[in-house]
């Protein structure tokens, strides 16, 4: 990227300046910068966390398409410098599956909010968790519906305080890991933004791992949900996760709910192996029709 | 055997961050987080009012660029010496 920007050298001690513009920019839609998420929003520092995950990664730049939906974490899907959709609110998901089954070698990643994959794409979720297909949604969790103003969510724990719940929410969240286990999920991991190395290493393996994977990041809403129920601000939240998260590999997902001021259970839940929605497609296909079945030419060499 | 002090010259530092100042909006994750203590929040402002980091203790850089994983507006990073933004070698 040749963006010409003031870049400000701050060592005084004489280490030469060896370039001048940060790694991620590579991976960054510089002209869509600056973005739109506030001072101390957790979304950028996943954003961090994936890039670097995919650098870090065997995957191939060209083959990897971003699927977003709609709300502050979709707007992921415009800023990163890769095959991206931005698609229609709470369906990212019916997106992916449609860009998974025309072309399968393409590494399809869903990139989307609480409000948008659980909510108003929730059913979309179970099924493309049910069906195993091969692909990574990360979704980031501010427990409540940020771009439009902080009303509550799915997620929102009980007895917090949103824009359409003032004396505070009365209804159970969802618990994401759970979810996904119980749907079908391979891969289940639940990290905070403040974790950023462990939440790299878990979207490494999520990416190379074949199937549904799901990761759900917790990051501070500066502007609503922390501002709301007096938690200070995004670094105060940041400050308390660091507090509160319990990191439990391999822990039941049941008990892995989230509530206010409570323990932020962190790690990766769940790793085991299913055949994907594709490859269980194909085997059936071939023993139900045999010579009859004919593969289609995109599927040729990539599905087993 | 009795170990004697001998004075140390003072090390060179193993990295460097660069700030881009204009794009930070003063979150404080850097400060907060840098594991050795380089940064600190500036008292003075940018263009758009916040408050970016500056470096307090340019010495102790160990160039993790961890810093660089918590901004959220990918302003700020770390590099070891010697080596390419990322990781390579120069």
């Amino acid at each position: 990227m040749s963006e010409s920007y003031e870049a400000t050298v701050t060592d005084p001690v004489s280490a030469p300046m060896t370039c001048d513009s940060n790694p991620v920019e590579d991976w960054l839609r510089m002209d869509r910068m600056p973005h739109i998420w506030c001072p101390g929003c957790g979304i950028g520092t996943s954003v961090n966390c994936f890039t670097r995950a995919i650098e870090e990664s065997s995957l191939d730049r060209k083959n990897i398409a971003i699927v977003s939906g709609i709300g502050c974490t979709g707007r992921v899907a415009g800023y990163l410098l890769l095959d991206s959709f931005h698609t229609t609110h709470g369906r990212a998901l019916p997106f992916a599956t449609g860009l998974k089954l025309a072309s399968p070698k393409t590494k399809v990643v869903v990139y989307s909010g609480d409000g948008d994959l659980f909510a108003i794409g929730g059913n979309h979720f179970i099924h493309a968790a049910r069906r195993n297909l091969d692909m990574t949604v990360l979704c980031v969790n501010n427990f409540n519906y940020g771009m439009t103003g902080g009303q509550v969510a799915p997620t929102t724990p009980e007895f917090a305080i949103a824009s359409t719940t003032p004396y505070g929410s009365v209804e159970r969240p969802f618990n994401l890991p759970y979810l996904a286990q119980s749907c079908g999920a391979v891969y289940v991991a639940r990290w905070t933004v403040y974790h950023v190395k462990q939440l790299q290493r878990s979207i490494r393996e999520a990416l190379e791992k074949p199937g549904f994977t799901f990761i759900e990041m917790v990051a501070p809403c500066p502007t609503l949900f922390v501002r709301r129920n007096r938690l200070g601000d995004g670094l105060a939240a940041l400050e308390s996760y660091e507090e509160n998260a319990v990191i439990k590999n391999g822990a039941d997902t049941r008990e892995c709910d989230l509530g206010m001021g409570g323990p932020i259970v962190c790690g990766k839940f769940v790793d085991i192996d299913r055949p994907s929605y594709l490859s269980n497609q194909v085997a059936h296909l071939r023993k139900v029709l045999g010579d009859r079945y004919v593969m289609p030419d995109a599927w040729q060499g990539v599905v087993e | 055997m009795v170990e004697t002090k001998k004075s140390v010259a003072p090390k060179a530092p193993k990295g460097h961050v660069v700030v881009n100042t204009e794009r930070c909006k003063g979150c404080g994750f850097c400060a907060q987080f840098c594991p050795t203590g380089v940064l600190a929040m500036s008292k003075g402002f940018n263009l758009k009012g916040y408050h970016p980091p500056i470096v307090a203790d340019a010495a102790k850089c160990s160039g993790c660029d961890l810093c660089g994983m918590y901004c959220p507006d990918f302003a700020i990073y770390g590099v070891k010496n010697g080596r390419k933004p990322g990781g390579g070698d120069l």
